[in-house]
């Protein structure tokens, strides 16, 4: 069958969002499949994200916005997916698009329908803590802004019909079912949360100041249903005493609750606390946990952050019982401390930390799709490839796949697109539509005709405001020469009103007064720019969101108000000029830094798409440090893994390896790099030039100075261990083994996790029991960070006799000459254990000469620990601020295997974004420089964070700077500082700016 | 009629801008005296466009970015705090710096925006309308303001107030990190010294004038005066014109 160039991604929170992006970026048709009626998921729940405190709506909205419009996304929510036929390629999906009853071409997201509605009926997105009209959007900044009506509690009173003046309301309105044919899917429906039932040992649902974390998360959020303000639901009281318990439903085999570690819980919780401290300083939070597993990027320094800047409280513990005290309706805990004392302890609230289910359509996704479930109900995927379903043409991502936070859903979303474009490339662009645009009118010089178009908003601005007057105002006004008003400008039929006027005015400037640019802008700039116009000379007043809706009790003032910012618009509006964007042309050609498993698979899947690659790496042979590996935990075998991946690029005609390799220069910019590098026993030099670097460096194991390594040779690194059990059988005759975690790691020269060693001890440890069942294997740990699925080894070492024994940070264990381990137990017992091998899981580290290199070759920055820092830890992560340069594996941070091959394919796919494309065209909002002004001093080099700016040569003008016009951002840094204000930044000039501010007078 | 004042904000696109937008849906309730001028980043926000809306008779202004590291441009608002510390400190010798205030508003505080929109607006109502409002401003005033406008415009300030965070935060030129107390020490006395100079200029404007006749319109010290005519003199910002009974008289170059 024919391979389609279209994909369909089902799921729409931030993992659909991004695959969705990345494809449609691409050149692939997408359709975007949501169950719910908009897109976003869980994170646009969330107030702040860890480890940054980011506001989750700030970061995410942009993205949301930008998936609901790209032209080749086709969205579609309150769907149910009913059919799958076809394979790998060529899919037939049949859609049943469930109604709205509110006509989506008509509804214009305004909210007089939910206001007038008469039902107060639950709201599921704030989690239930408020309520919400029978009519509604599922949160203010939703995207698509759509009203629906929920059947379920409607009672058909027939108010919002009358109430709706676009006519959008249609009760008879039908299901709707399609085929969409694509050439592959994508599967991220994300997860259900696990929900304590009532009555269990917790009290949720009895007790009414026991909450889970995701109702705290809206409990905290500005826009939740105390406006940020943390209250407890019995009495809205400020709680001061607030319990945060840990593996709610999560690392529990009673039956309850599910066996594996939900990976997310030890980091939301921690900052839960923090945040909630941060809201009101009167609440000082303990948290109850067994291990606390901060495994990712500066993860440990966010939870010391917590522990002595925001005084939370660690209670390595679970709470046995939990019972409401009746007066005061505050909550008694019971538990045992580690030292063996039974306690109890009220508190004013707890937060049960829930884990994360497998979502509630699971099994009715995977039997139509026709992949398989693992034993929790996640979708199984291939041990290496974590995107990969055991269906060819079907991937997943997030947390379908297994519990992960919300970079690696991001990673796993660009992974699957990678992974996408590996099979569908060469069907790229042909199911894709380009508008044909007329040529844009010459304005240059003439002077301003401004039309101005008012918009009523049905009565959200007519109701509140003398729209009429503001239109006969705006007419009076300098070198307006129309002004009109519309029911809703932003339906349909006004465009075409929009589009005649500027023919029959001889308009050359347009504004639209109504609601917000941020999401409208686009819309209006697109109808004229069909004018004829360039889509620059377009300026917006914002008369509702920040008038009208906010000003109802006085039309008086807000009718004044919308004057102002009508005049506001114009004058600045008489200043605009037409902005061209740049073009520039790409080199369809990457280069990748580093051979490891990383680069390898980021080689393969550029080449495997014909895009010509370089491969660089230092050492002479291909492998990085997986050549130490053997297996993975899971049991994938990395040895015959590796030596396919050597095979299949020495095969590959598209692929460039250099080996003994060194970058001597990397020029130019996105699209367009110039690079040489240094290789062989001869040093040779080649030049090459491309559009795109991955940065796949990897980074090192730590050489311990402690635990007498190097001194007794019967101390050995965790990687000798797995070697010696792989290759030799020396640990026949073996008695007793010791293994020490953490070492070099989670201290002040490396205050970081390293993430797997305590998966390869666990394997090392597995595997020796196995090998020789007499042998007593202890592994003394700080915390077991088994996350995820890897919780069932955890189980299973402790099941064939692996003795697990915590010691503290500030009382490491101690070695004497004879290997005799003495080791302090959180009980303050002091043991004594005699080893044959004493094993040390040395932690990764960065080296900081090596990075900074390539970083300043690249102009990326390194972490505090060495590690190379991505554009953005929460929604960037295979990403740097520096455009066309993409992260891959260990040089990001330390992750497992599985992890960096999902990074390398989703390094591909956010480089194809670029490399699909014949040129790229950048913003036209950017920095323009005077350079008759410009005096080279280049403080705007410092200050621009996208390194967009160098300096140069002028003829006549000497050292000045220059701005590179596709790495500008438009953000203004720079013009705002500039000494001899030579920068200005085109629609945001400073002229254009004061003659706002003297519109405001 | 009470008095109702004329507010300007400079809000970020990304999130107060955002959150102002959702006060909007939500539908809180504030007083409608601010008008908005959106800028994509609170990096772009100029001190001259704030000191300008002062000039003008704007009762107060509001500057809002993202919270800090939530820049959607990565830094953007680390300078926007520099820049509007700056501009404070120039305000206060004048008495206006408590009509500018600097406030970050994320995506989802609707309600808090309204809370600070409505809260400047009290504050605002509280101290009365500018000296600078109304039809007959204080013509002394409007130059000493005029003056700030230029001195914050001026090549040292911009460069001081653009290098701070480079110098103070990672390390200067040398590889060393420069002390942000003797930083904030050097920015003061730059601010002083760029306001006066100012003055000087813009009092000499009208008519050529001599040190003591401007140390007395000024109110400072003659040999501050003195020294800051010899500076403006190096940068041919000021010439000697003629000396009258001993005493030389300095007019403006252009």
């Amino acid at each position: 069958m024919e391979k389609v160039g279209a994909v369909m991604v089902v799921g729409a929170g931030i993992g659909g969002s991004q695959t969705s992006l990345d494809l449609a970026d691409s050149g692939y048709k997408v359709y975007l499949i949501e169950s719910s009626t908009s897109i976003g998921g869980v994170m646009a729940q969330l107030d702040k994200t860890f480890p940054t405190n980011d506001c989750a709506m700030c970061i995410v909205s942009p993205k949301l916005v930008e998936t609901g419009r790209h032209q080749n996304i086709d969205l579609s929510i309150n769907c149910v997916i009913e059919d799958v036929s076809g394979e790998a390629g060529n899919f037939i999906v049949k859609v049943r698009k469930k109604s709205l009853f509110i006509n989506p071409d008509k509804c214009t997201g305004c909210g007089v329908c939910g206001r007038e509605c008469p039902i107060e009926a639950i709201d599921i997105f704030n989690e239930k803590l408020a309520k919400y009209g029978a009519t509604s959007v599922k949160y203010p900044q939703a995207v698509p802004l759509l009203y629906a009506i929920n059947r379920e509690v409607c009672i058909g009173c027939g108010i919002c019909y009358g109430v709706c003046k676009a006519k959008a309301v249609e009760y008879d309105r039908e299901d709707e079912v399609v085929d969409i044919n694509v050439g592959a899917v994508v599967l991220s429906p994300g997860f259900d949360e696990f929900i304590p039932e009532e009555a269990n040992l917790y009290g949720y649902g009895k007790y009414k100041n026991v909450v889970t974390s995701i109702e705290f998360e809206r409990i905290l959020s500005a826009s939740g249903p105390y406006s940020g303000r943390v209250l407890r639901p019995s009495d809205g009281d400020i709680p001061e005493k607030v319990a945060f318990l840990q593996c709610i439903g999560s690392r529990d085999y009673s039956g309850v609750g599910k066996p594996y570690c939900s990976s997310v819980c030890c980091m939301y919780t921690a900052k839960e606390a923090v945040i909630a401290h941060e809201h009101m300083h009167q609440i000082k939070p303990t948290i109850f946990s067994m291990d606390v597993r901060a495994y990712g990027k500066d993860f440990d320094k966010y939870i010391i952050r917590a522990q002595k800047q925001y005084g939370v409280q660690y209670i390595r513990s679970r709470v046995s019982s939990i019972k409401e005290v009746p007066e005061t309706k505050d909550l008694r805990l019971k538990y045992e401390t580690q030292d063996g004392k039974i306690i109890e302890e009220d508190f004013h609230m707890v937060v049960l930390a829930v884990g994360l289910n497998p979502p509630d359509d699971a099994k009715y996704l995977a039997e139509k799709f026709g992949v398989e479930l693992n034993q929790y109900d996640f979708a199984k995927t291939d041990l290496l490839n974590p995107v990969q379903t055991t269906k060819p043409g079907i991937f997943a991502c997030g947390a379908f796949s297994s519990p992960k936070d919300i970079p690696d859903t991001v990673t796993q979303a660009s992974a699957a697109a990678g992974c996408v474009n590996q099979l569908l490339y060469e069907k790229k662009g042909t199911l894709i539509t380009e508008k044909s645009l007329p040529p844009e009118i010459f304005v240059r010089g003439q002077p301003p005709r401004i039309g101005v178009f008012i918009c009523h908003c049905g009565i959200n601005i007519g109701g509140f405001l003398d729209v009429p007057e503001v239109t006969r105002y705006a007419k009076t006004l300098p070198n307006v020469v129309m002004s009109d008003r519309n029911l809703y400008t932003c339906s349909a039929d006004t465009q075409t009103i929009i589009k005649e006027k500027v023919q029959e005015y001889n308009l050359n400037r347009v504004i639209v007064a109504s609601c917000t640019p941020r999401t409208h802008e686009p819309l209006f700039q697109e109808t004229i720019r069909e004018a004829g116009l360039n889509r620059y000379l377009f300026q917006m007043a914002n008369i509702r969101d920040q008038c009208s809706w906010v000003h109802m009790n006085d039309w008086e003032a807000a009718t004044n108000k919308a004057k102002d910012l009508v005049r506001m618009a114009v004058n600045k509006a008489r200043q605009i000029e037409p902005i061209e964007r740049i073009k520039l042309s790409v080199t369809p050609k990457a280069l990748v830094v580093g051979g490891g498993i990383s680069g390898m698979v980021a080689a393969l899947n550029f080449a495997s798409q014909e895009y010509e690659t370089y491969l660089v790496e230092k050492e002479k042979e291909l492998g990085g440090f997986a050549k130490h590996i053997y297996h993975t935990l899971e049991g994938a075998d990395i040895q015959v893994y590796v030596k396919e991946l050597i095979d299949k690029i020495k095969a590959n005609k598209n692929i460039h390896v250099f080996t003994e390799a060194q970058m001597e220069n990397i020029d130019g910019y996105i699209g367009n790099f110039k690079s040489s590098v240094i290789h062989g026993e001869k040093k040779e030099r080649t030049e090459f030039s491309h559009g795109v670097v991955v940065v796949a460096t990897g980074a090192k194991e730590y050489q311990p100075k402690e635990f007498l390594f190097g001194q007794n040779e019967n101390v050995i690194l965790q990687s000798e261990f797995e070697r010696l059990l792989n290759e030799t059988d020396q640990i026949k005759n073996k008695k007793s083994i010791v293994m020490i975690q953490c070492v070099g790691s989670r201290n002040d020269e490396h205050p970081y996790c390293s993430k797997m060693c305590c998966a390869e001890a666990i394997k090392n440890a597995l595997l020796a029991k196995e090998l020789n069942p007499d042998l007593e294997v202890t592994i003394l740990f700080r915390d077991i960070r088994t996350y995820g699925f890897k919780e069932q080894y955890y189980r299973k070492a402790r099941e064939a006799g692996v003795i697990f024994i915590q010691y503290d940070e500030n009382n490491p264990p101690k070695i004497n000459s004879d290997l005799k381990v003495e080791v302090l137990t959180p009980r303050n017992d002091k043991i004594y254990i005699s080893t044959d091998w004493l094993v040390l899981s040395a932690g990764i580290y960065s080296d900081r000469e090596e990075n900074e290199e390539l970083a300043k070759m690249l102009k990326i920055p390194l972490n505090d620990d060495s590690f190379f820092l991505e554009a953005h830890v929460k929604l960037r992560p295979v990403d740097f601020a520096t455009e066309g340069v993409f992260i891959a594996g260990i040089a990001h941070c330390p992750k497992t295997i599985e992890d960096s091959i999902s990074q390398a394919n989703a390094a591909v796919s956010r480089a194809c974004t670029i490399l699909s494309k014949d040129e790229i065209e950048a913003e036209g909002k950017t920095a323009r420089i005077d350079i008759t002004r410009c005096i080279g001093c280049g403080m705007c080099i410092e200050n621009c964070a996208y390194n967009a700016i160098e300096l140069v040569d002028d003829r006549r003008f000497g050292t000045v700077a220059s701005i590179n016009q596709v790495l500008c951002k438009g953000c203004g840094a720079c013009s705002g500082n500039c000494r001899c204000s030579a920068i200005d930044i085109l629609g945001f000039t400073g002229e254009q700016i004061f003659e706002m501010i003297t519109g405001r007078i | 009629m009470s008095f109702e004042p004329k507010l300007l904000g400079f809000l970020c696109n990304w999130c107060s801008y955002a959150g102002a937008d959702l006060a909007g849906v939500s539908r809180i309730q504030y007083p409608p005296n601010m008008r908005v001028i959106r800028v994509m980043c609170s990096g772009r926000i100029d001190p001259k466009f704030i000191v300008q809306a002062l000039e003008l008779g704007i009762d107060g202004v509001y500057v809002m970015g993202c919270h800090i590291g939530d820049c959607h441009y990565l830094e953007g608002n680390y300078e926007a705090v520099k820049k509007y510390e700056m501009t404070r400190e120039f305000l206060k010798l004048v008495g206006l710096d408590n009509r500018i205030r600097l406030d970050w508003v994320s995506a989802s505080e609707g309600v808090r925006f309204g809370e600070v929109v409505s809260k400047f607006v009290n504050d605002i109502k509280e101290l009365g309308p500018s000296p600078l409002s109304g039809d007959s401003p204080d013509k002394d005033l409007i130059n000493k303001v005029r003056a700030i406008r230029l001195a914050a415009g001026s090549n040292r300030m911009r460069a001081l107030v653009g290098r701070e965070r480079k110098i103070t935060e990672e390390d200067n030129v040398y590889g060393e990190k420069y002390p942000l107390e003797k930083y904030k020490e050097i920015m003061s006395q730059a601010i002083i010294e760029e306001y006066e100079r100012h003055r000087i200029l813009i009092a000499l404007e009208d008519e050529s004038k001599s040190v003591k006749s401007l140390a007395s319109e000024l109110s400072v010290d003659p040999s501050i005066i003195l020294e800051h005519i010899l500076t403006l003199k190096g940068r041919a910002q000021v010439d000697f014109q003629e000396i009258i009974k001993n005493t030389p008289i300095y007019m403006r170059r252009e």
